[in-house]
C-alpha cells in the first residue's frame, strides 16, 4: 500500500516527465498571471519549451545512441521522429514569438505602455469617450 | 498534363494558395496583388469542386506527399467530410476576396495591401491544409500557419482602431496555448501508438485499448481544439478579435476558421478515438453537451446587449458554435449530420452577416447599432441582405438555418431528450431578439439629420448578396447539403464502428 502511495523508483525514473510538468505549469502560470505583455511571451516560450522537452523525452531509448545509419545491425538508437517533429515545432514557436513581439512593439507605439492593466484602463477610457459622443 | 494535374489535385489544393502568397507580397500594388490572389482562389475553388465531385459517391482519395507511403510518409486523405469542408472554405474565400477589394482598399493603406493579400492566402493555405491532411502533426503545423496569419490579419485592423492590436495579441496568446495543448495531446497519442497517421492511429488505439495516457491525450486535444473553435468558456479571444479586425477578415475567419476547428474535433473524436470510446462518450455527454447548451443561451443573451453590430454577431457566433458542438455531443447519426450541415449553413449565414456589417462600416464609418438608425432607407439592398441572412440565423423555414436546426431538434427527439429540443428552440427566440433590434433600428427609427449614407458599392454588395442568396437557395433545395452531410456522418460512424467492435 505504501509503495502505491509513493513509488520513489517510478518518480525517479520518470524525472524528465516531472520536470516537463513543472516547467509547463510554470510557463502557463506566467502567461496567465503576469500583466506585462513581454513577460507573458516569455511564459509562453517556457510553456512551449516544456513541450519540446516532453517530445524529446518520448524519443529516448535506454542505451540508445544518436540515430545515425551504421553497418552495425545491433545498434540501438533513439527514436528520431519526435526530435524531427520538435524541430518543426521550434520553428513554429519562433514564428509565434516574433509575431507576438512585433505586436508588442506596435502596442507600445500606440498605447505607450506594455502593462496590461494600463492598456485595459486606456481602453475603458476609449469606450467611455464613445459613450459621451453619442 | 491533365492526368498529372488530376493525380496531384490534393497537393494542388494546398500548394496553389501557398505559392501565390509570397508572390503577392512582392507585387507592390494592392490591385495587382488582389488579381493574383483572386486567380489563386478561383483555381483553389475549382480543385475543391473536383475533389468534392470525386468523393461524393463515397470514394476516398489517399495522396502520398512526396511519394512516401503512409503511415511513415504524410498522407493527404480526402473523404466526403473533408471534401465538403474544403469546398466550404475555398467557396467562402471566393466570395470574400471580391468583397475585400473595395473593403480593404477603404480600411487598409495602399502599401500594406499586398502583404494583406499574402497573409490572406497563407491563412487559406493553413485552413485547407488542416482539412486535407491525414497526419496529426501536420494538422498542428497547418493550424499554426492559419492562426499566425490570422493574428497578422486581425492586427491590420489597427489602422482604424488601435484595439485591434491588443485583440490580436490576446488571440495570439490563447491560440498558442491552445495549439500547444493540441501538440501535447498528439504527443501522448504518439507515446501510446507510435504513429501520427490518423487512420493508423485509429487502428492502433483500438488495439491498445483504454489507458490513462490515452485519456490525457484526448483531454488535451479537446481543450486545445476547444480554444481554437471558441468552445464556451474558452471563447474569450473571439469577441475582440472579430470586432476589431477589418470587415473582410472578420467575415472570412468567422465563416471558416472556427468551422475548420470543428472539423478537426469531429475527425479526432470519431475517426481517431472512435464512436464507441466510452471515456470520450462520457466526456461529450457530461461536459461538452452542457457547455454547448450554456453557450447557446449565455452568448445569445450577451449578444442582445451589445451596441456594436460586429461584436453582437461575434457573440452570436459563440452561440452557433454551441449548436455544432451539441450535434456532435448527441453522438448519433442525425446529430453528426446536423453538426456538419450547420457547419456549412453557419459559414454562409455568418459570412453574409459580417459582410453586411462591413458594408455599414464602409458607408457609415461605424458598425455601432445606434448609429444605424434609418439606414434601411439609405441602404435598402444591404439591409435587405441583413434581413435575409438574419432570418437564416434565427432559423426560419426556407433558409439554411432552418435545415440545420430541424436536424438538431430531430436528433434530440430521437434520443427522447425533449428538454434539449425545447432548449434549442428557446435559444432561437434569443436570436430573434438581437436580429430584430438591428432591423428595428434600421427600418423603423428616423435617420439622424444631415447624415449622408450611400448604398455600398457593387463589388461589396454582389458577394454579400451572393452568400445571402445561397442561404436561401440551400434552405429551399437542401438535398445537396443534407446528402453530403448524411454521407459524411455515415462515413464517420461506420469507420469507427468497424474498429471498436
Amino acid at each position: 500500500m505504501e509503495e502505491l502511495l509513493f513509488d520513489l523508483g517510478f518518480v525517479l525514473t520518470h524525472y524528465n516527465y516531472w520536470m516537463f510538468v513543472v516547467l509547463m505549469m510554470t510557463g502557463l502560470y506566467i502567461t496567465v498571471s503576469y500583466g506585462n505583455l513581454v513577460k507573458k511571451i516569455v511564459g509562453l516560450n517556457i510553456f512551449q519549451t516544456a513541450v519540446f522537452l516532453f517530445y524529446v523525452s518520448t524519443g529516448k531509448i535506454v542505451g540508445g545512441t544518436a540515430p545515425i545509419l551504421t553497418d552495425d545491425p545491433a545498434a540501438v538508437y533513439s527514436n528520431p521522429l519526435p526530435h524531427v517533429l520538435i524541430l518543426t515545432a521550434i520553428v513554429v514557436g519562433i514564428a509565434t514569438t516574433a509575431l507576438a513581439l512585433a505586436l508588442v512593439v506596435r502596442i507600445r507605439e500606440t498605447y505607450g505602455t506594455v502593462e496590461e492593466d494600463e492598456i485595459i484602463a486606456l481602453e475603458h477610457e476609449m469606450d467611455a469617450a464613445i459613450g459621451v459622443e453619442r | 498534363m491533365l492526368a498529372m494535374i488530376e493525380a496531384n489535385l490534393p497537393a494542388l489544393q494546398v500548394v496553389l494558395p501557398m505559392l501565390a502568397a509570397p508572390v503577392c507580397a512582392v507585387l507592390g500594388r494592392g490591385t495587382r496583388a488582389w488579381t493574383l490572389a483572386m486567380a489563386a482562389v478561383v483555381l483553389t475553388f475549382a480543385v475543391s469542386v473536383s475533389l468534392f465531385v470525386v468523393t461524393l459517391d463515397g470514394a476516398t482519395i489517399s495522396y502520398r506527399m512526396g511519394n512516401w507511403a503512409p503511415p511513415i510518409g504524410i498522407e493527404y486523405r480526402v473523404d466526403i467530410l473533408n471534401a465538403f469542408v474544403l469546398l466550404v472554405v475555398s467557396g467562402i474565400a471566393l466570395f470574400i476576396l471580391p468583397y475585400a477589394r473595395t473593403s480593404i482598399a477603404f480600411e487598409i493603406s495602399e502599401e500594406r495591401q499586398p502583404l494583406f493579400y499574402s497573409a490572406f492566402l497563407l491563412c487559406l493555405t493553413g485552413l485547407l491544409g488542416v482539412t486535407i491532411t491525414g497526419d496529426a502533426f501536420n494538422i498542428f503545423v497547418f493550424l499554426e500557419i492559419s492562426s499566425l496569419s490570422t493574428y497578422a490579419l486581425i492586427a491590420t485592423g489597427a489602422e482604424r482602431n488601435k484595439r485591434a492590436l491588443t485583440a490580436a495579441y490576446n488571440y495570439l496568446i490563447m491560440g498558442t496555448v491552445g495549439a500547444t495543448f493540441f501538440v501535447i495531446g498528439i504527443g501522448m497519442l504518439y507515446m501510446v501508438t507510435g504513429t501520427l497517421n490518423l487512420a493508423d492511429l485509429a487502428q492502433r488505439i483500438v488495439d491498445h485499448g483504454d489507458s490513462s495516457t490515452l485519456r490525457m491525450g484526448f483531454v488535451f486535444i479537446l481543450i486545445g481544439v476547444g480554444l481554437k473553435l471558441a468552445m464556451f468558456p474558452l471563447h474569450l479571444w473571439l469577441p475582440n478579435a472579430y470586432s476589431f479586425a477589418p470587415s473582410a477578415v472578420t467575415a472570412f475567419i468567422a465563416a471558416t476558421a472556427t468551422k475548420v476547428a470543428i472539423y478537426v474535433l469531429l475527425r479526432f473524436m470519431f475517426t481517431v478515438f472512435g464512436f464507441d470510446y466510452d471515456f470520450q462518450a462520457a466526456t461529450l455527454r457530461h461536459v461538452v453537451l452542457p457547455l454547448a447548451i450554456v453557450a447557446m443561451f449565455a452568448a445569445s443573451i450577451v449578444a442582445v446587449f451589445q451596441d456594436d453590430l460586429k461584436r453582437m454577431l461575434a457573440y452570436s457566433s459563440i452561440a452557433q458554435v454551441g449548436y455544432m458542438l451539441l450535434g456532435l455531443a448527441l453522438l448519433s447519426h442525425t446529430g453528426l449530420m446536423a453538426s456538419v450541415i450547420h457547419l456549412f449553413n453557419h459559414a454562409v449565414t455568418k459570412g453574409a452577416l459580417f459582410m453586411v456589417a462591413g458594408c455599414y462600416v464602409f458607408a457609415a464609418g461605424t458598425s455601432s447599432i445606434s448609429s444605424l438608425r434609418g439606414i434601411g432607407r439609405d441602404m435598402p439592398w444591404t439591409t435587405a441582405a441583413f434581413v435575409t441572412a438574419g432570418l437564416s440565423l434565427i432559423g426560419l423555414p426556407l433558409t439554411v438555418g432552418f435545415v440545420s436546426k430541424w436536424y438538431l431538434v430531430l436528433a434530440a427527439l430521437e434520443l427522447n431528450w425533449w428538454p434539449v429540443a425545447l432548449l434549442i428552440m428557446a435559444s432561437s427566440l434569443l436570436a430573434i431578439v438581437y436580429i430584430w433590434r438591428v432591423v428595428e433600428t434600421a427600418y423603423l427609427q428616423p435617420s439622424p439629420e444631415g447624415v449622408v449614407r450611400k448604398e455600398a458599392p457593387l463589388w461589396m454588395l454582389l458577394p454579400t448578396w451572393g452568400l445571402a442568396a445561397l442561404s436561401v437557395f440551400f434552405g429551399t433545395y437542401a438535398a445537396l447539403t443534407t446528402a453530403a452531410a448524411s454521407r459524411a456522418a455515415t462515413a464517420l460512424i461506420s469507420a469507427s464502428n468497424m474498429l471498436w467492435q
